[in-house]
């Protein structure tokens, strides 16, 4: 599983480009920073409160006014930023933060995500999600395929949603994917996989690309 | 000249039962833990809470860097003096599931960004904000805070959520530094709400991690004018790791 996950976010650390504004949100897209190559240099915007955000802290350089967005002690680059809730929001709703990465639960044919609340289920928030979701141009979502087996890529959701029509790429260990108008479209294949076995973990009939390719891996 | 300056106890005097106040900080970075610490001692209860999140229990966040005690908002949790809370994030200090699951405190969920919006429109006059975040979810269908509808406009063609302001009686703001005036100005990612909140309630107090003279340091640093802000209190400390 966690071999899977590392693949996810290696996949992923391939969408970005060099002078690039992201958001990488908790978990597995957090991984993604790991992966980026050393020549494309992105900037990663911290929800809470500043783009340019480097390594966790230690104790050698910590500084207990600087925290990310999980409330880690982290470390900021020298082209950091720093701002407050109202800019931070107002970059990310002018859709200036070019991409976000998230998990979800549910991503429906349309591209559109739920995955900040299970009704009846302890109570998390949606803190800048649905604001991401609905602001940055590209929402990536990077998860397994399926959920122990249930799929996950449906018809529509049946949560409460974060967003609708938000999300424009997905990648897991399976298959990268992209919303169009007529539905997932397949553009990139894992060897492990066959195109029965991608078909069957997903909830609706996938578009295969003409010129489909194979999972990029390194 | 007026003196804003007054102890803790002076401070929060006028915070009754029932009040609604709005305090700075994420995860508690950026709170004022004096003006926290003085609302405990007064013991005040039923009071309605504008924040990010919830502050931080004893022992977060886990690790090597936990703090010893809770922080923030969460003292106030702590002591169970909070009715309802309005914020985007509830699910890091365990007391806020606790109490609602008791069904002592209720909760309404605003997303990070509006949260900001609602506020600043409160404190600069506006009569709300369109939003295109929260369409198709929750937060286009539920009751906002004070339990109304809220309603969808159509401009050009295009779809927007309006958010009414968010005003309180209190606003409790921790600054890095700040003058006798009360200008004052937040290091780091401790700006978060401690620049919005200013203003968005009857009376603004700050608590500044330092006090300076009035012309000790060059105006040109200042992030919030100091004409917003009703009382000062000094003693915040550094928080200690």
């Amino acid at each position: 599983m966690a071999d899977l996950k590392e693949r996810i976010a290696k996949r992923c650390a391939k969408e970005f480009f060099d002078g690039d504004f992201i958001n990488l949100g908790i978990g597995l897209p957090t991984m993604v920073a790991d992966y980026i190559p050393e020549d494309v240099v992105v900037t990663c915007h911290s929800e809470n409160g500043f783009a340019g955000i480097d390594a966790l802290a230690d104790e050698s350089n910590l500084n207990v006014d600087i925290i990310n967005s999980g409330g880690q002690y982290v470390t900021a680059l020298p082209r950091a930023k720093f701002f407050d809730t109202a800019e931070s929001f107002g970059l990310v709703r002018g859709g200036h933060v070019r991409a976000t990465v998230l998990g979800a639960m549910e991503v429906a044919e349309n591209g559109d995500l739920a995955n900040w609340i299970v009704p009846g289920k302890k109570v998390a928030g949606m803190g800048g999600a649905m604001d991401l979701c609905a602001g940055c141009p590209e929402v990536i979502i990077t998860m397994l395929h399926t959920q122990k087996g249930a799929h996950k890529i449906k018809p529509q959701c049946t949560l409460p949603l974060t967003a609708e029509k938000c999300v424009t790429k997905i990648i897991t260990e399976m298959a990268v994917m992209e919303v169009v108008p007529e539905g997932i479209k397949v553009i990139e294949l894992h060897p492990d996989f066959t195109k029965e076995e991608v078909q069957e973990a997903t909830g609706v009939q996938l578009i295969w690309a003409d010129d489909l390719k194979p999972y990029q891996e390194d | 000249m007026i003196n804003k300056i007054v102890t803790p106890q002076e401070a929060v005097a006028g915070v009754e039962d029932g009040m609604t106040i709005m305090v700075g900080g994420f995860l508690a970075t950026g709170s004022p833990e004096i003006l926290m610490d003085a609302l405990v001692e007064k013991g005040v209860k039923h009071l309605t809470v504008i924040g990010n999140d919830g502050g931080l229990a004893e022992g977060q966040p886990g690790g090597e860097f936990a703090g010893k005690t809770s922080r923030g908002i969460g003292k106030l949790l702590d002591n169970h003096m909070v009715d309802h809370v309005i914020m985007s994030h509830v699910g890091v200090n365990p007391r806020l599931n606790e109490q609602f699951a008791e069904g002592t405190l209720k909760y309404t969920l605003v997303p990070q960004g509006t949260l900001a919006e609602k506020i600043r429109a409160a404190a600069y006059g506006l009569g709300g904000v369109l939003t295109p975040v929260g369409l198709g979810t929750p937060m286009e269908t539920e009751e906002d805070e004070l339990g109304r509808k809220k309603e969808v406009v159509e401009i050009d063609g295009k779809k927007w959520l309006f958010e009414r302001p968010l005003r309180a009686d209190f606003s409790f703001i921790r600054p890095t530094l700040a003058d006798k005036f009360g200008n004052y100005m937040c290091a780091k990612a401790t700006r978060n709400f401690n620049l919005v909140m200013a203003g968005a309630s009857d009376h603004t107090i700050i608590a500044p991690e330092k006090l300076v003279e009035i012309g000790e340091t060059d105006p040109d640093m200042w992030q919030v004018a100091g004409v917003l802000v009703e009382s000062i209190v000094e003693g915040e400390k550094r928080w200690q790791i």
